[in-house]
């Protein structure tokens, strides 16, 4: 037991995987780990773009090591622990080759600014897109979550993980120079000074100090299930769910054996019995903030006889928010939760 | 006893710490190189090839669309082997709301996404038979992954 434990802790801790172990070439890697969201061709998904030459000059190779490795926490991008430093590498090879040519070097000095000017300018220029508090524009790139002429959703300016990849002469860059192909204009052009964009980027490093809002911060992860024993035989427990879901403005869209369609149908457990209900209002909305979480919808409860107890399970929607990377979907998550216990509740006590 | 006690809320306080950035094994996805109708018909050939039935498609677009949503072509594809689902559901309850296996497939332009979840970050467990299922699990759905990216 303490062997495996200690193994799953290094697991845990250091990513050694198999495919860690084995060299990757950086086209293998890219397919594998980052097309799903960037695009085999890299022009992105719900990932930004990669092709984009300014991107490509703009960044260094460590803000994308940095960005592989730690991910966006909350903002969908994964943290990439289980890549070893080369397969990291490789990966960055491959991206490069979609832009020739040398990123551009960015001095080491840190910039020197006044934040106090720097947020009120952030107020009047930056604050539409990147959001009051630096949390990033809205969605993830997705059919269903914004128009497809978009190329890429402004930033989370105070998210631990771009803060941790982007130096001050990064941001300053791109505040001077703008971002073409996307909405980032240069600011030197809309009339700001170099010290201005200094006290810009100075504000921007201040997000470091505040704790993220509780909005952006990823859930906890809780237990997998939701679980009660119900008061009612299984017939009258099932009729009190259908008649809960939909006094709480769900339909009945399927029943089911669990079995069904796995065994014939005389073989099926009719002692495993799933509703589905849904309500398309809440499902449009939950696609819409990330087209993902469909793999968790219909909602469903599942009623189970065994043994003389009937017991009454749902997957628990505040475990699944932590795996999307995606905080967007926390107070859906949180909503979707306190629905299942309210339903079930109603139902079974 | 302590030392498994130790070692398992060490492990879980680890893995469970809020403020961590989901890790990228938390989700499997794939982008498959096909349109949604081949991709469909290449993930049914390719279940049946690791061994498992498809239970039921549940057509998400056409719910959404009857009720006057916009929406791409998006299924739920349920799959799994009778005798294990059957398994798992009795001595693993807990896992029920999450059977049979399930892959989401959604159309993405010309190309088609799977989304799936690790099994093996979902249920954190020390005990070694359940370790050893959602193993498994996990690896049969690298499996079929790696086959609709065609590599």
């Amino acid at each position: 037991m303490l062997i495996r434990a200690i193994l799953l802790l290094g697991l845990a801790m250091t990513g050694i995987t198999s495919q860690a172990a084995v060299n990757k070439s950086g086209e293998e890697l890219y397919r594998q780990h980052c097309a799903a969201c960037h695009g085999y061709d890299g022009n992105g998904g719900v990932g930004v773009p990669l092709t984009l030459p300014d991107f490509q000059y703009s960044v260094t190779n460590n803000y994308l090591k940095t960005t592989i490795r730690h991910g966006r926490p909350g903002r969908v991008m994964p943290a990439f622990p289980s890549l070893s430093n080369a397969d990291i590498k490789a990966l960055i090879k491959y991206i490069r080759r979609w832009a020739p040519g040398k990123p551009y070097r960015y001095p080491v000095t840190p910039v020197q600014g006044d934040a106090k000017h720097g947020q009120q300018l952030y107020q009047q220029h930056c604050m539409a897109c990147h959001g009051s508090l630096g949390e990033g524009g809205k969605g993830t790139g997705l059919t269903f979550s914004r128009p497809r002429d978009l190329p890429i959703i402004a930033p989370a300016l105070n998210n631990p993980g771009f803060l941790k990849a982007a130096s001050d002469q990064f941001i300053k860059a791109t505040l001077m120079n703008g971002r073409e192909g996307t909405p980032m204009v240069s600011f030197l052009q809309q009339g700001l000074k170099e010290q201005d964009i200094n006290d810009l980027v100075v504000y921007v490093r201040s997000f470091e100090q505040n704790p993220l809002p509780r909005e952006q911060t990823p859930l906890e992860a809780k237990e997998a299930t939701i679980a009660f024993e119900s008061s009612y035989d299984m017939k009258t427990t099932i009729a009190n769910l259908k008649d809960a879901a939909v006094g709480n403005n769900f339909i009945i869209i399927r029943e089911q054996t669990l079995d069904e369609g796995l065994v014939a149908v005389d073989k099926e457990n009719p002692q495993q019995h799933i509703i589905y209900f849904c309500n398309f209002g809440f499902l449009n909305q939950a696609l819409a903030i990330d087209p993902r979480v469909g793999l968790f919808l219909p909602c469903r409860i599942t009623v189970v006889e065994k043994d003389g107890k009937v017991m009454v399970y749902a997957l628990n929607p505040s475990r699944l928010s932590p795996l999307f990377n995606n905080t967007e979907l926390n107070k859906l998550c949180h909503e979707m939760n306190d629905t299942y216990v309210s339903i079930i509740e109603d139902a079974t006590l | 006893m302590k030392y498994r006690s130790f070692w398992h809320a060490l492990i879980l306080g680890l893995l469970l710490l809020p403020g961590l950035p989901a890790i990228a094994e938390d989700l499997l996805m794939a982008r498959v190189p096909m349109t949604f109708p081949e991709a469909m018909l290449k993930l049914q050939s390719t279940l049946k090839k690791y061994n498992h039935t498809l239970s039921r498609v549940q057509r998400v677009d056409i719910g959404l669309t009857a009720k006057g949503y916009k929406t791409d072509k998006y299924r739920i594809v349920f799959y799994g082997q009778a005798d294990e689902i059957r398994q798992l559901a009795d001595e693993h309850p807990q896992l029920i709301p999450y059977l049979p296996h399930k892959i989401a497939i959604f159309a993405e332009d010309e190309e088609t996404m799977l989304v799936a979840v690790n099994p093996e970050m979902l249920f954190l467990t020390d005990d070694p038979k359940l370790q050893a299922t959602m193993k498994k699990w996990h690896e049969d759905l690298q499996l079929i992954f790696k086959d609709m990216r065609q590599e």
